[in-house]
């Protein structure tokens, strides 16, 4: 079979697993790539049904207008149903606290809204697009990842998961993280999206837009950004690789207006993915330690 | 394209890691940010070089102890293949998770140290891909450059190891000289093997035909029912599924077990397109000519050749649980779909994992391995481990902490 294939026909049977196994299930939509073909293996695990399960996006405040553009329109295409989580009812709610000062994300803050909406709706199990390739804690999560009462992971209390039989059984209270496409790599989902033709929000294809430079790394000069005098503003020809809040994911230089441009600057990259995520930059062990407090 | 899953079994003194690293640093398989942070975290060997070992290390207690704990998925791809490594611990402690990585992987790579030979770990990991049918054995003989390259040296440690493939039955196997460390035939042939002619790790890799066992007749684990219930697909009913085994087509005879209620094929669909037969491996939603009643957990199976049904059973077990395997206690047995109450009745013995030999009257712990006799509230669906290990294969799951605590491979019917 072809690795494709062979990588459809799992995610599609872990989705089928998600729906068979759990009572109030959820699909964390965050408008990226990986979410985005999230979507289309439900499609084709699911139709011609509905989908067992909502789309559920944690919104920072902070997105491109490109993502959420573009997660409204497949949320009509495909007439499912969205829930939106905000992070600003959380900090006017007072449960987050809003960072200060030049390098303030309010990617942190979103693990209290997500635990926020799994409460609030009763999700016993969320699906997500994150990949055991992107970072080193995640070549260790497994497929069904287990989470206490209080969202946290603990990776010393992983179950083993043997063949493709997914134990799904939780205590009141816990969920399950679900992770559909743990073994895709980066390279692979975008062939999948040139196979599949599955359309993506403007912003993963070069364009032209003002950036700053900011640690190293060309960011969005975004209304959300702090930008002093000092700062530098430029004109450049970008896209973006991975897709997060404005305030953590950098930009590439880049003229790849195609698919076929973006899959030859992948493979001939020598920067991984992550590596334009600020989030992960913090210490050795950043995701690692944010997964144990219940982001993704 | 297509995908090959290995696990490498050894431990840190063997070069397991280093293998790993340098397989995915000679195929360009790391960037240069996950460098620099190798390099920040500046571990050395002691020849000044990078620790490749690193990479495979993903949690802080693992990096704090330099071992690794867990199992760890590892991706590359070249040209021919793409390539996902199970990169699980070698010591006895962590032969659950050993047990884990190997029931995700088609080839097993097993390391032995050129100055060791065959030792009891050597022992350990080829029993255990021989208990959980892995398709093939590959034996690398590592640190060929501490015995100077040396023919004889090799030539010795591959038949002691005959030997012991003959006594475990294992008849896929293959063997390379390798040195992890200095590079020679894990990416490219070496100059200084000029005596082996076979080919070098990853082109053997890249090529090792695994052919899927033929023959082996159908299963369609129930998964989900599409039921759209529009105005215009009323009458739609679909079984999702993964295909198990060859054969699945159209018209064919089907039985719905463990009911027995026959049937037949009345259409196959993927992606709302029409197949006229499906393939092992494939998800997708099939009907049936008839209305009946089926739900998850059900196997619908060829009624040519169907599965075995049956409430008592012999399995080899593996335990993962901290807590002993207690003969009195309800636990749950989920093999595929299918979610069913059984008691181990008997442990029939324990297995030393070392040298196989048979141990009655113990206990079964963590990490170990027995037989046991089987008994289940319902009809259970599977096939013998002999005959097909993909239907014979179950996970045991305590229902009071809902943990998975062991696995089975069905061998006889009691």
């Amino acid at each position: 079979m072809d690795y494709l294939d062979h990588l459809e026909a799992e995610a599609i049977y872990i989705l089928r697993e998600v729906a068979g196994q759990f009572e109030n299930p959820a699909l964390l939509f965050s408008g990226g790539k990986d979410s985005i073909t999230l979507v289309h293996l439900a499609k084709k695990a699911f139709r011609p049904g509905k989908f067992p399960f909502p789309l559920v996006h944690i919104d920072t405040g902070h997105n491109f207008p490109e993502t959420i553009e573009f997660r409204d329109w497949l949320v009509e295409q495909t007439g499912e149903r969205l829930i939106v989580g905000l992070v600003q009812d959380s900090i006017d709610e007072g449960k987050a606290v809003e960072q200060k000062g030049k390098n303030a994300s309010r990617n942190a803050l979103q693990t209290v809204t997500l635990l926020d909406t799994i409460e609030k709706y009763g999700f016993d199990a969320c699906i997500g697009g994150a990949r055991r390739d992107e970072e080193k804690a995640r070549a260790k999560e497994r497929i069904f990842s287990v989470r206490d009462e209080f969202g946290q992971w603990d990776p010393k209390r992983q179950r083993p998961e043997l063949w493709n039989i997914l134990n799904g059984k939780i205590h009141k209270g816990e969920n399950v993280r679900v992770f559909p496409i743990s073994n895709w790599t980066e390279l692979d989902v975008w062939n999948y999206i040139k196979r599949e033709k599955i359309a993506l929000p403007s912003i993963y294809f070069s364009h032209e837009r003002e950036v700053v430079w900011r640690n190293g790394q060309w960011m969005a000069a975004a209304p959300c950004l702090q930008i002093d005098e000092e700062d530098v503003v430029e004109h450049k020809s970008v896209r973006f690789r991975t897709v997060g809040d404005m305030t953590c994911t950098a930009a590439v230089d880049s003229v790849a207006t195609e698919l076929d441009d973006i899959i030859t600057e992948i493979k001939a990259s020598t920067v991984s993915e992550r590596g334009a995520r600020m989030d992960d930059k913090v210490s050795e062990a950043a995701m690692e330690e944010r997964k144990k407090q219940g982001y993704f | 394209m297509n995908i090959l899953k290995f696990i490498t079994a050894g431990s840190v003194d063997d070069g397991k890691s280093t293998l790993i690293g340098r397989l995915l640093y000679d195929t360009n398989s790391i960037l240069d940010d996950q460098l620099e942070a190798i390099k920040k975290a500046n571990r050395k060997n002691n020849d000044g070089t990078v620790d490749l070992a690193i990479l495979t290390d993903g949690l802080k207690a693992e990096r704090e102890q330099g071992i690794t704990i867990d199992v760890a998925y590892k991706y590359f791809q070249t040209e021919k293949r793409k390539f996902i490594i199970a990169d699980a611990p070698g010591h006895i402690q962590y032969t659950r998770n050993m047990v884990t990585g190997a029931s995700n992987s088609d080839l097993i790579i097993i390391l032995v140290d050129a100055r060791k030979g065959v030792i009891e770990q050597t022992k350990r990991h080829s029993f255990l891909a021989k208990l959980l049918s892995l398709k093939k054995v590959l034996v690398c003989i590592n640190k060929m450059d501490m015995v100077d390259y040396d023919q004889a040296v090799f030539e010795s440690i591959k038949q002691d190891y005959l030997k012991l493939a003959e006594r475990l039955e294992i008849k896929e196997l293959d063997f390379i000289p390798v040195s992890a460390l200095k590079g020679d035939n894990i990416v490219h042939k070496s100059d200084r093997l000029t005596w082996y002619d076979g080919a070098s790790l990853l082109d053997y890799l890249e090529n090792v035909d695994l052919e899927e066992r033929k023959n082996q007749p159908w299963r369609f684990p129930v998964q989900w029912i599409v039921r759209p219930q529009t105005d215009d697909l009323h009458d739609y009913r679909g079984y999702a599924g993964r295909v198990l085994g060859e054969g699945l087509k159209l018209g064919e005879e089907v039985i719905v077990l463990p009911s027995g209620t026959r049937s037949a094929i009345k259409a196959i669909e993927i992606n709302q397109e029409q197949l006229v037969q499906a393939e092992n491996g494939q998800s997708v939603i099939i009907h049936l000519a008839d209305d009946i009643d089926i739900s998850r957990g059900d196997i619908i199976v060829s009624a040519a050749q169907p599965a075995l049904t049956e409430r008592n059973f012999e399995a080899n077990i593996c335990w993962f649980d901290n807590k002993v395997l207690d003969t009195t206690q309800v636990y749950l047995l989920q093999n595929h779909t299918a979610l069913t109450k059984i008691k181990i009745a008997d442990i029939l013995h324990k297995y030393d994992v070392n040298t196989q030999e048979q141990l009655f009257g113990e206990e079964i712990k963590l990490n170990d391995i027995g037989k046991v006799a089987v008994k289940a509230a319902q009809d259970v669906v599977f096939d013998l481990h002999k005959d097909f290990p993909e239907n014979s294969q179950a996970i045991i799951i305590d229902p009071r902490t809902n943990l998975t605590v062991g696995a089975l491979m069905i061998e006889s019917i009691a």
